[in-house]
């Protein structure tokens, strides 16, 4: 998912276009800040039922029906509210990306080469609204997924989703439901090594069998979790309230949370976020929402013991299109990649202690990474090592060797990004380009650079990447793969149009062996992340850090990689 | 203008009927706009601004030694004969944020600070209100040349042309200038080739697009009081007596009408020139006016707002500069106003 802390990420465009998976959420490892240690804070005193979590938001996140909504806004509330097969386990650090049973009484081991997943179904388990859950509600709930629709690529796999459409989808024969044996069994078209991660987002969470297959706009349906919606208007608040019929079947999947009400508030500034908080007129200001750069010292220094920070698996960057001049030449690429000065970038994001420069696609802390930064001054030659500073020389040489000096240059940003537009235009300049600025409205920005008919208009591209879930393939193959290219859609997630046939063969390969065999899997998924490197598609700047600040009341903070901040696992000190 | 020409200077007791007699109207306007001191004062304080913002290259290059357009982050400066740098990483445990330098009061050396981009404000203002002086100015010639040109056209030939010129006006008018504004600037900001209709070509990162934008939502603005004075003079007796003679139609608008409609583009200009000036502040502020690495007023409130806590004067000095202007360029209009309108000549000279 593109902008999920920064800016929320609304899915407008048409889904039911797009054939790879597009990623979203957030993990890694976490480290932490004024309580620095991880994922978790230790709590002052008791952990104490009661009271109601007030949470602060710039705005709302659009359309709340969990088969559309792509944003880690409502995620972090759907993961409280609703529950899917399997889940990521509701805790704090690294152990939070770990798979866990929730709604199926086990994780099965697939069959028929991995392309068949049979799950034994809790009983007895109720919706908010009092009905009771059966397997047969799933196959509404998949089927929603492609007639709402959402983003469809997660469960493209399954059998019957390639005829689903958004007027129509049988998946009779992809996912079959006994309600009296509880089983659900869920046949792949293909073995799909991240199938399990996708059935823990809230994409897959169950919703009753009687559910509209329409988008059911800002109505939540009923779920299974620990808490339940009460009331959604995005001109005002969200409100969660405990479910009545909730009881724990799994803590680790879906623990009972501690405060009774959970609300989010819409549509105070930023800046006045931050002071409500700080006077305790509320209890969390919304990662989501950046905080005013002026602020961060003030709450680095005096309210420290209240600021979290966390780094995040995502990326800052930006993608060169490979399909023009002169960045389909290597060289050329190979040029801005070393004279781009990384520092300068972390110095726009709000410093070391935001941001930590790097020149590779998977972030720190993830499956398949391993350091490699071959676009330093004084690099290694192994590439291990990290970024130190930009290598002009090195840069004018490359240019100079690629013939494409002087040529014109069109870097394309969103507008509260152009300060990092403007870093890439004097770097560009300074190796002999002739760069200029272009500034899009941020909602229009991601679109534009996506589709394949704007390939005329741009040259580099500002973009940014968080993931869905702890896989090297949601960077690799979702943003760089052969096949996330596609033609004349704005849901064309490979902005760089790079495709190496080798590259690819190889992250088919790593997909295929990551199904029994995930460490091989993950060696072959850093091979593919330093050979993408080398062929710089992208210019990498960095890795970010998110800040979540809370009020003097809140105890038990708990970062989860997957999740973030998590809600329910607060308590308020009375 | 043969009616304010042989205008009596009854009550101005050192003027002789004589004297009075051999000056022209422009000369008397400038009379009494020489004794309207706030009037002066205002027009002393615009052409200060002027003269300092086309300035700008000189500060920049030979003062304060600085590139206001390329970011400087990892730069430093002097103060107190101490080199420190430009961003002041954030203190405590957790060392959150960076905080640009403020001003160190010393021209040579980032007089009112830095943003948070590394760039000194002060440079940055000036060039701005380059800016914002070519594009204000710029735009207000444009909207009156064009709008006096339609107006008189109109207004002479009334009739059909009249209506449906002054329906077109009507429909721009109907759009709330700034989102008509903004429509036009992200749709040509996006183009490709930014603005092209036939030989004309203006890039997107063009002073020229805002200007042209600014200029053109503003016309009906001018129209509107010019045909009404356009249709007003066509009436008077020294245009039909000019029509009796066998004047030709372009005589008669070039000669006869359009110098006793004038003055109500003369007076009507600072005003749009201060408006227009606000125009560009706003669209700037909002992205969709001058481009960076380009600096306008505007930008420049819009680079301070994030800085209101720490670095105030990022946004309040380009502010301060927005208020001046305006007000200066207010003054300055009435008293233009006064000067030329001859039934105003007791209250300016008494």
């Amino acid at each position: 998912m593109r902008e999920l802390l920064r800016r929320v990420f609304k899915l407008t465009i048409p889904i039911a276009a797009i054939a790879v998976a597009a990623g979203c959420g957030g993990s890694g490892s976490s480290s932490s800040g004024g309580n620095s240690g991880g994922g978790s804070t230790p709590a002052a005193g008791t952990p104490q039922k009661g009271g109601t979590l007030t949470i602060l938001a710039s705005s709302a996140f659009g359309v709340a029906d969990p088969a559309q909504n792509y944003t880690l806004q409502q995620w972090a509330f759907l993961i409280d509210t609703h529950d899917g097969l399997v889940a990521f386990k509701r805790v704090g650090g690294t152990e939070g990306t770990q798979i866990v049973p929730d709604l199926a009484e086990q994780i099965p081991q697939p069959t028929d080469g991995g392309k068949t997943y049979t799950f034994q179904i809790r009983k007895g388990i109720k919706f908010s609204d009092g009905t009771t859950m059966k397997p047969s509600d799933f196959v509404t709930t998949f089927e929603r997924q492609f007639t709402v629709p959402g983003p469809t690529s997660f469960y493209s796999g399954i059998v019957g989703a390639d005829k689903c459409t958004p007027k129509n989808c049988d998946l009779s024969q992809g996912v079959v439901a006994d309600d009296n044996a509880y089983t659900l069994t869920i046949h792949l078209t293909a073995a799909d090594p991240e199938f399990l991660d996708k059935l823990a987002l809230p994409f897959a969470f169950v919703v009753p069998g009687s559910t509209s297959p329409k988008l059911t706009g800002n109505n939540v349906p009923p779920g299974t979790g620990a808490y339940m919606w009460q009331s959604y208007d995005p001109n005002k608040e969200a409100v969660l309230v405990r479910n009545p019929n909730f009881k724990v079947w799994n803590p680790d999947a879906q623990p009972e949370g501690y405060p009774d009400k959970i609300v989010e508030k819409y549509g105070l500034q930023v800046s006045d976020e931050v002071t409500a908080v700080q006077n305790g007129q509320a209890d969390l200001v919304f990662a989501g929402d950046t905080i005013p750069s002026d602020r961060l010292n003030e709450l680095g220094t005096t309210y420290a013991d209240q600021t979290h920070v966390n780094a995040l698996t995502a990326d800052w960057y930006f993608a060169l299109n490979t399909k023009r001049p002169p960045f389909n030449n290597l060289q050329a690429r190979q040029a801005i990649n070393y004279a781009f000065d990384r520092k300068a970038a972390v110095q726009l994001a709000g410093g070391s202690s935001l941001a930590v420069p790097t020149c590779q696609i998977l972030p720190p802390n993830f499956p398949g990474y391993t350091q490699y930064c071959p676009y330093t001054a004084n690099a290694a030659t192994d590439g291990a090592g990290d970024w130190t500073a930009p290598d002009i020389a090195k840069a004018k040489q490359l240019v100079q060797q690629s013939g494409t000096a002087g040529q014109s240059v069109v870097v394309n940003t969103d507008g509260p990004d152009k300060p990092f537009g403007e870093q890439m235009v004097a770097d560009l300049n300074k190796i002999g380009y002739k760069a200029k600025l272009v500034v899009l409205s941020g909602s229009i920005q991601y679109p534009f650079v996506q589709n394949s008919k704007n390939l005329d208009k741009w040259s580099v591209a500002w973009s940014a990447w968080y993931q869905d879930y702890p896989a090297p393939s949601d960077f690799l193959n979702v943003l760089l793969g052969c096949g996330s290219i596609h033609p004349n859609s704005d849901a064309s997630p490979n902005i760089a149009e790079f495709c190496d046939k080798g590259i690819q063969a190889k992250m088919d390969k790593a997909l295929e062996t990551g199904v029994t065999d995930p460490d091989a899997a993950n060696q072959l998924w850093a091979e593919v992340d330093h050979e993408v490197t080398d062929q710089a598609p992208w210019v990498d700047m960095y890795n970010p850090k998110q800040i979540d600040f809370t009020s003097k009341r809140v105890q038990g903070y708990q970062w989860s990689p997957q999740w973030y901040i998590l809600y329910d696992q607060l308590w308020l000190q009375q | 203008m043969a009616e304010v020409a042989l205008e009596p200077q009854a009550g101005v007791p050192d003027q002789g009927p004589d004297r009075v007699a051999g000056r022209s109207p422009w000369a008397l306007a400038w009379r009494r706009l020489r004794r309207n001191r706030l009037a002066l004062a205002s027009l002393l304080l615009f052409v200060v601004i002027v003269v300092m913002s086309f300035g700008a290259p000189f500060y920049a290059d030979h003062i304060a030694h600085t590139d206001p357009f390329v970011n400087n982050v990892n730069g430093t400066t002097i103060v107190d004969g101490k080199k420190v740098p430009l961003m002041e990483q954030g203190g405590g445990v957790l060392k959150l944020g960076v905080t640009p330098i403020g001003p160190t009061w010393d021209i040579h050396h980032y007089f009112l600070g830095s943003d948070t981009q590394g760039r000194d404000v002060a440079a940055r203002i000036l060039y701005g209100g380059r800016s914002s002086l070519e594009i204000g100015i710029g735009s207000a010639i444009i909207a009156c040349l064009i709008a006096t040109v339609l107006a008189l056209v109109a207004g002479f030939y009334s009739g059909l042309t009249d209506s449906l010129l002054s329906r077109l006006m009507d429909v721009i008018w109907a759009f709330p200038v700034y989102l008509l504004a903004i429509c036009i600037a992200t749709v040509l900001l996006t183009a490709p080739n930014g603005l092209k209709v036939g030989p004309l070509h203006v890039e997107a990162s063009s002073l020229w697009l805002p200007t042209l934008i600014i200029g053109f939502i503003y016309v009906p603005y001018v129209y509107r009081p010019v045909r009404g004075s356009v249709l007003s003079v066509a009436e008077k007796e020294f245009v039909e007596a000019a029509v009796a003679q066998g004047a030709s139609n372009r005589r008669l608008i070039f000669s006869e009408i359009l110098p006793n409609v004038i003055t109500v583009v003369i007076v009507l200009l600072p005003l749009m020139i201060a408006t227009t000036i606000l125009t560009e502040a706003a669209l700037s502020f909002l992205g969709v006016g001058v481009q960076p690495p380009g600096a306008s007023w505007g930008t420049i409130i819009s680079d301070g707002q994030n800085l209101l806590y720490t670095r105030p004067w990022v946004a309040i000095a380009p502010g301060i500069m927005i208020v001046l202007t305006v007000l200066a360029l207010n003054v300055l209009g009435d008293g233009i106003r006064d000067a030329l309108d001859p039934r105003a000549k007791l209250r300016v000279e008494g």
